[in-house]
């Protein structure tokens, strides 16, 4: 039985009072209630203050470039479907520089969990407008406001027909520690849509304009009813649903459309010379 | 006494005659005949002009030439497009009824000189599906080629159809072969080849994969690029039988970082693209290099800048793949010359990969990639086991990645295999991963990730040297170029000249001491190489501190041909020129 603790206590280089601890918090707790051992998780991510998630705890890390942390989860997870893969990043990275990748790992639909720290801005860059900062939102780069159309992921998601979408809060670490537990129980692509409140660069959503505004999905949502999973990932304003919006295991994994795969991971197999000779014996 | 013959099937895309060609390459072979097939295509699926020539005899071909003995016109515009590359013997196989004005004026005018054939396509197979096969067999019939060996090739294509469609082919062939036996005018069959061994039919992005399969290659992440596709699903369709993932990948970023990814979870790992593609990865190869993943990257060159001529050949990217990536960090880079090197070569940089824990190219070009030998099948039981990660340690709660070691190869291990963690990350890191601003250990980690650059200069493949002790004229080549650079100097030195030839297999990193003397003896050094800038003699030059006396460059987007090389020689060996063309003729 593993324990918050196997995952490590790090000192970390984030803001006092960011987002981002209760996120990590929310991580351990998950991991733990997982029951998986810091052997068995690899972290994944990009770049960003979202992205150095993975060197605050115990566990495996792939600390890659910015936004191309989906594909190099993908193919750590293609290569070994025993590892338990997570990808951690931020907004800009996740949505602006690998949104591309976004929107193939909704189609592709590999087990991995996705955990996306949104404060809907660039932090480590230093208060640029990201992806998802609303529409009009005056920042350091775009003093006469954001100009362009925030982008809605779990919108996206949903309408892509991902299986599992979530959307939590790092002012709610024990519910987002449970949505993170869910994610990661899904077989199949999991988004966690995470509202972090940026304390250096975003003054407008910050804890309290979140706290005003989120509340649980009740009871009664069906998140495997496709159309009231859209009405809830739309709401995102004066009122904003935190919880599992969608879930849904009719889509087969990606990995599942392997046959290699069944077979366990892709290393320590040696090349086949008799196959081989046979494919050779094709071009004759 | 002429050494071979030049069959040029040319006409628009989607006439199939690349499905011909690959037919009669294949009966040639079967036959005992050496084949090199080059060719041309235009970036278009249907329409257009594309060839597929197939230089045939008994050998040894090394190279494509440019005239032309048999024009198989699928076209009638093909007759105007490669009259000047008719050899005064030459026959054009035309379809006696087309009704064309321009078509009828030219197929008179070849039949003025004794030159055209015209084919009743129309009467040999009343359904137009079948003309291939009209043309594969009066081909077959000059040439004289054996009549069941054609017949069994066609039976085995059509296998998988109806029988009737193996049926029906097979009498469209027989009707050609017998009316081409009553026709075969003044065409000059092949000689009597020797008793035929059984060799591979194999293009260069074949013989890639084939190295690949064979050093395991487990993971191949692609987005289709020409002329490099042809590896990844070469790849694809063994994907199932070798237990490998094919992924294409939704762009070329993705592709490399999926390929890191799977690398660093154990699966050797290869991506394939082309210039425009491998811009795109720069990126990731600098990811590679430093958080010391394993890779092997194909690089099938084709000439440039931005899209360029995509479905032509050029060698024009040999310093995107030297100094693709920012930052300083070791990579090796290597060049097959042929079809036979692009399996061998493939299978070294998936062990030089694993042994140096970074990125390790493999060059190649449209040419190269596209053309077609008959080759021996690769002697499996020769190759070296590939080198592999460990799996365990002793003591797995104190494993570093990127512990400091004497010639600053980590032990690699695998996340997920045992209690031991594996940490890898692209900002700078300490020993056991984890990022850090401390510029003291930035120094050593940068000094590190060098070292290995030592490793690989030790074990870099010496240039392949062909001639006497001494040579007085050296030509110099890399990739690509040694097929025609090797022809051009055999007949130089038919004619009495001294010339020496050095192929680069490998042209990064370079280790002077063997080949430094040979090109400082050589009384003149010609650097052969498609492209506009003597890239290879600028490296040359930058990096051993040697320049060469000057260089023969092409890059109007077609292969070197030997003829070529000794034109431009001309200046300097007087009679090269006329020589090569007696030896042809």
């Amino acid at each position: 039985m593993t324990t918050i603790e196997d995952f490590g206590e790090f000192e970390t280089a984030w803001c006092p009072g960011c987002g981002n601890f209760s996120i990590l918090k929310a991580l351990k707790k998950a991991l733990a209630d997982s029951g998986l051992a810091p052997h068995q998780v690899l972290l994944v991510s990009g770049i960003g203050q979202a992205a150095k998630t993975p060197h605050y705890l115990r566990c495996n890390v792939f600390n890659g470039l910015h936004g191309r942390a989906l594909p190099a989860a993908t193919g750590a997870k293609l290569a070994n479907p025993g590892l338990h893969v997570f990808v951690e990043s931020g907004d800009g990275c996740s949505y602006g520089e690998g949104g591309n990748h976004f929107l193939a790992a909704l189609r592709r639909n590999v087990d991995i969990t996705m955990l996306v720290h949104d404060n809907q801005i660039y932090g480590l860059t230093k208060g640029q407008a990201s992806p998802t900062t609303l529409h009009g939102q005056a920042t350091k780069a775009q003093p006469q406001g954001a100009p362009s159309q925030a982008f809605n992921p779990v919108t996206v998601a949903v309408a892509m027909q991902a299986g599992f979408v979530a959307r939590g809060f790092a002012g709610k670490p024990d519910h987002l520690a449970d949505l993170i537990r869910q994610a990661h129980a899904f077989p199949g692509f999991a988004l966690v849509d995470i509202l972090q409140p940026c304390v250096s660069f975003n003054k407008v959503n910050t804890f309290a304009w979140y706290t005003e505004r989120v509340w649980d999905i009740p009871e009664d949502h069906d998140p495997a009813d496709w159309s009231q999973a859209m009405t809830l990932a739309r709401q995102f304003g004066d009122r904003i649903p935190i919880g599992v919006i969608r879930r849904d295991e009719s889509r087969p994994t990606f990995e599942s459309h392997f046959p290699v795969l069944q077979e366990g991971p892709l290393f320590g197999r040696t090349p086949d010379r008799a196959k081989l000779t046979q494919l050779m014996e094709s071009y004759m | 006494m002429r050494l071979s013959k030049n069959i040029l099937i040319a006409g628009e895309a989607g006439q199939g005659l690349v499905t011909v060609g690959m037919l009669l390459a294949k009966a040639l072979v079967r036959s005992g005949y050496e084949v090199f097939v080059t060719q041309g295509y235009e970036s278009r699926i249907r329409g257009g002009h594309n060839t597929f020539a197939v230089r045939t005899g008994l050998g040894p071909i090394r190279a494509g030439i440019r005239d032309v003995d048999l024009l198989i016109a699928l076209n009638q515009e093909s007759i105007s497009l490669h009259r000047e590359e008719l050899t005064e013997n030459a026959l054009v196989l035309v379809d006696a009824e087309h009704e064309d004005q321009g078509a009828t004026r030219d197929a008179d005018q070849e039949a003025k000189k004794d030159r055209a054939l015209r084919v009743p396509f129309a009467e040999l197979a009343p359904q137009k599906v079948f003309h291939n096969i009209v043309a594969l067999g009066v081909a077959a019939r000059l040439l004289g080629l054996p009549e069941n060996v054609i017949t069994d090739l066609v039976r085995e294509t059509f296998a998988k159809k109806e029988t009737d469609v193996v049926e029906k082919n097979v009498n469209v062939l027989q009707a050609a072969t017998a009316w081409a036996a009553e026709h075969s005018a003044t065409f000059q069959p092949l000689p009597e080849p020797p008793k035929p061994a059984k060799r591979m039919v194999l293009n260069g992005n074949q013989a890639v994969a084939l190295g690949a399969l064979a050093a395991g290659t487990r993971f191949c992440a692609f987005y289709p690029m020409t002329p490099a596709t042809g590896v990844a699903l070469t790849l694809g369709a063994a994907a199932k039988d070798f237990g490998l993932v094919v992924e294409q990948a939704e762009d070329e970023i993705a592709a490399i970082n999926m390929a890191i990814g799977a690398s660093y979870a154990g699966a050797p790992a290869l991506v394939p693209t082309s210039g425009g593609g491998f811009a795109l990865m720069t990126e990731g190869i600098s990811l590679a290099g430093m958080t010391e993943t394993p890779l092997v990257l194909v690089l099938g060159q084709r000439p440039g800048p931005a899209t360029g001529l995509p479905t032509r050949t050029e060698q024009g990217d040999l310093n995107l793949a030297l100094y693709a990536g920012h930052g300083e960090f070791p990579r090796a880079i290597l060049t097959p010359g042929s079809i036979e090197e692009c399996f061998r070569l493939t299978h070294t940089a998936v062990d030089m990969a694993e042994r140096s824990q970074g990125p390790v190219i493999v060059m190649t070009d449209q040419y190269l990639a596209d053309t077609i030998q008959a080759i021996p099948p690769f002697d499996l039981e020769m190759l070296a086991e590939p080198s592999r990660p460990a799996r365990t340690c002793d003591e797995p709660h104190a494993y570093k990645r990127y512990a400091f070691t004497e010639d600053g190869v980590s032990p690699r291990l695998l996340p997920g295999t045992g209690e031991h963690l594996v940490v890898l990350d692209s900002d700078e890191h300490t020993e056991d991963g984890h990022i850090t601003e401390d510029l003291a250990i930035r120094k050593r980690m940068v000094e590190k990730r060098l070292g290995k650059e030592r490793k690989l200069r030790e074990a870099a493949l010496a240039p392949t040297y062909i001639g006497d002790e001494q040579s007085d004229l050296l030509l110099i080549c890399w990739g690509s170029t040694l097929g025609p650079a090797d022809e051009a100097a055999e007949i130089l030195r038919k004619e009495g000249c001294n010339v020496g030839l050095l192929h680069f297999r490998q042209v990064w990193p370079l280790r002077p001491e063997q080949f430094l003397e040979r090109l400082r003896q050589a009384r003149e050094t010609v650097c052969v190489e498609g492209n506009a800038t003597g890239q290879f003699a600028g490296l040359l030059r930058k990096d051993v501190g040697f320049s060469v006396s000057r260089s023969i460059l092409r890059y109007d987007g077609l292969p070197f041909t030997a003829a070529d090389i000794l034109r431009e020689l001309n200046i300097e060996t007087g009679r090269a020129q006329e020589s090569h063309e007696a030896m042809e003729r």
